[in-house]
């Protein structure tokens, strides 16, 4: 299996801790993984402000840098996406097509793909999971509280298989946090109001962690935290999947 | 209505500076969002439902103008008498016309977004018309002198001390009495005699039966069946897309409308008319007011489909927390964000981007439009036409530059990481939006691209 890692650029730039504990965690899993070195973004910040037709560059970057394998892998919800629903090329259509359905987001590639039913990671800590919505509404990671289905969620099954793990019921367990790409700064009142109140449904559970499998929206619950000089850390799920 | 030359961001940024109000606001549509999910979470076969809904509202979209022909035919045959308007000023001259005929300069009118959305109270207004509305809601927010915030429960954004206040000025209640059952009373006894006095009334339309004629008003105050039954002459006053085929698929709209809305299993009253009681007159004036345009552009046609039952302003976490006002438009939140770019892409070119594409309205939507997939498209639409912030633009060109080329990402990234820790002034300040209320993300001493040349580049 062939397997191409894509790392978002504000995760590249940022939290390089959590692309390394995705990157361990399926090197743990037996899967050979490999980082395409000239990789960027995936195009999302400038699209989601409506600027799409600016994209192509980004668009060809992705397509030259993951066409050959057999499966990418993203520890960002979003970013995943936004390859499934908007990827193109007048060039290559073909090839952005195959990309766009071989590209997975971590928890279901360890889920759907790998079928992962045992973990070796222990986390004796109280954990808030943060449903980003990205990742459960538009890859439906998890059931929504919208609809009438069965429930299901791929991060908390693999959750669950950490040990000492102890997970916090939320008061709205898949609100938006209010991140929302260049939504953060161009709606500030409203994006920071989202953010403490999603932040305050943690706390006041007794989360020590906030989980995601999407970093942005931790990113944004983080600087309200850290703001609030909070004991509470957030942290990408893949850490704590791979944690010892 | 208007609010300036404000947008939906400042216009939140106004709300958010009591964020008690802006809790108690996003409790009190929470607990409405809740009521849906216990109620849609009693129907096992809920997403068929949904499912239906939108099919039989596809089908209407696709022949609407036989449908529409088929309805005026039904209804003229009931002794009904039909008009036509292309925009609000003709809908708006239409219902006037009437008026005069029957020498009528006041009336009641029960709600009807589409004449909030074409402004008719102000029109009339104008015309030495007087208008009362005997929806609660909208007669509170009428006595405000405001427009609706919410086009399920207008006045949402009013507490009831705020409502006393006004029921004391207006309708004489004692000061500080804010107590519902009372203030209801009081209002009641007002509308009584209204509705005994007034000759003409105006009700909205939930849904017009192309195969009967009819059409079906719900209310949960009954205050349309009483205006039009006291009233010699009853205008009802819809958009042309609230045609369905028949009568019978009522049985899935009106089992969708109420438990989307409010968590009812049905609204108190679904009233049907059908034809006029003797020596009344009954009008109903279709109304285009775009429609017509937004069909023809396919991206955004569906949005057509829309029942006008408010669960995507009660879920969405900015309506929530910004109020309908801020929305500066008849239909706020993520219905109303793309449905008034059709109307005035300049003046509503900031609604499709009030929103983190979260997607949950499209979610609960009963007739299955793709709401947030919608609010993506008008904002690629509304960047093309031009109407993008000159900031925004240089920013965007910026981002593509740096993003296009391995070579400038990697060094951007190191030098934007190099003066977060070097020199934190530069980003720690108030021009920095994200750093008002919140910390930037601590900078690692490499990028993962750096670590991985370093650890795993040869394994």
């Amino acid at each position: 299996m062939n397997v191409g890692l894509f790392i978002p650029c504000y995760i590249d730039q940022f939290y390089p801790n959590a692309a390394i504990a995705t990157l361990n965690l399926l090197s743990g899993l037996g899967i050979t993984v490999k980082y395409p070195v000239n990789q960027t973004c995936c195009g999302q910040p400038m699209a989601n402000s409506g600027f799409e037709h600016l994209t192509q560059g980004c668009n060809d970057l992705f397509i030259d840098n993951f066409a050959e394998f057999d499966y990418i892998v993203s520890p960002s919800g979003s970013c995943v996406l936004h390859i499934k629903d908007h990827l193109h090329s007048p060039k290559e259509e073909d090839k952005a097509l195959g990309i766009r359905k071989k590209v997975y987001e971590l928890t279901e590639f360890l889920t759907d793909v790998l079928k992962v039913e045992k973990l070796s990671a222990r986390f004796p800590h109280k954990v808030g999971v943060h449903q980003s919505c990205h990742g459960q509404r538009g890859l439906m990671l998890a059931q929504m509280s919208e609809l009438v289905d069965a429930p299901f969620s791929k991060p908390l099954h693999l959750l669950k298989m950490v040990e000492g793990l102890e997970l916090v019921e939320l008061s709205r367990p898949d609100e938006c946090c209010g991140f929302g790409g260049t939504f953060c700064v161009a709606e500030e009142a409203v994006s920071v109001k989202m953010g403490k109140d999603r932040v305050a449904d943690h706390v006041n559970h007794g989360a020590e962690y906030i989980t995601a499998a999407d970093m942005s929206c931790l990113m944004h619950m983080e600087g309200i935290l850290r703001r609030q000089n909070s004991n509470v850390k957030v942290l990408h799920i893949a850490e704590i999947l791979s944690a010892q | 209505m208007s609010s300036g030359t404000k947008d939906h961001a400042a216009l939140s940024d106004i709300f958010n500076k009591d964020e008690a109000r802006v809790d108690w606001h996003d409790e009190t549509l929470w607990f409405v969002r809740a009521k849906r999910d216990k109620a849609a979470h009693n129907i096992p076969e809920w997403e068929a439902l949904r499912e239906a809904a939108s099919q039989i509202k596809n089908n209407v979209l696709s022949n609407l103008h036989n449908y529409l022909i088929e309805f005026e035919e039904q209804a003229q045959k009931n002794g009904v008498t039909v008009h036509w308007a292309a925009d609000a000023a003709e809908h708006n001259q239409i219902v006037h016309s009437i008026l005069k005929e029957h020498n009528v300069n006041r009336l009641i009118k029960s709600k009807s977004m589409l004449t909030e959305e074409c402004h008719l109270n102000e029109y009339l207004k104008q015309n030495d018309i007087e208008v009362i509305d005997t929806d609660l809601g909208e007669r509170i927010v009428q006595l405000a002198q405001e427009p609706p915030s919410h086009i399920v429960l207008p006045c949402i954004h009013k507490k009831k001390e705020e409502i006393g206040e006004l029921f004391h000025e207006h309708l004489g209640t004692p000061e500080g009495m804010s107590d519902p059952v009372f203030l209801t009373a009081a209002a009641r006894e007002h509308l009584r005699e209204t509705f005994l006095t007034r000759k003409a009334a105006i009700t909205g339309v939930n849904f017009a039966v192309a195969e009967t004629g009819e059409f079906v008003v719900c209310t949960n105050e009954g205050n349309a069946d009483m205006g039009a039954h006291l009233a010699d002459v009853h205008i009802a006053c819809m958009g042309i897309e609230k045609i369905i085929p028949k009568r019978k698929n009522l049985g899935v709209f009106l089992r969708l409308l109420t438990r989307s809305a409010t968590g009812q299993p049905i609204t108190t009253y679904s009233s049907h008319f059908k034809k006029p009681r003797p020596g009344q007159q009954m009008h109903i004036v279709l109304v285009d007011n775009g429609r017509t345009t937004q069909l023809s552009r396919p991206d955004f046609r569906n949005s057509l489909k829309c029942i006008r039952c408010a669960a995507c302003m009660n879920t969405c976490p900015v309506y929530r927390r910004s109020g309908g006002h801020s929305y500066h438009t008849a239909v706020a939140g993520p219905i109303g964000s793309i449905l008034a770019p059709n109307l005035d892409m300049k003046e509503y070119s900031d609604l499709p981007f009030a929103s983190t594409l979260c997607g949950s309205c499209s979610n609960v939507c009963p007739v299955k439009i793709n709401i947030h997939e919608q609010l993506y498209k008008w904002r690629q639409v509304i960047v093309k036409e031009g109407y993008a912030d000159p900031t925004k633009k240089l920013a965007m060109k910026a981002m593509e530059f740096t993003l296009s080329s391995p070579f400038v990402y990697k060094n951007a990234g190191k030098v934007g990481r190099w003066f977060m820790k070097h020199a934190p002034f530069t980003v720690n300040n108030k021009l920095n939006l994200w750093y008002q209320h919140r910390e930037m993300p601590e900078v690692p001493k490499e990028s993962f691209g750096e670590w991985y040349k370093k650890n795993k580049k040869n394994d």
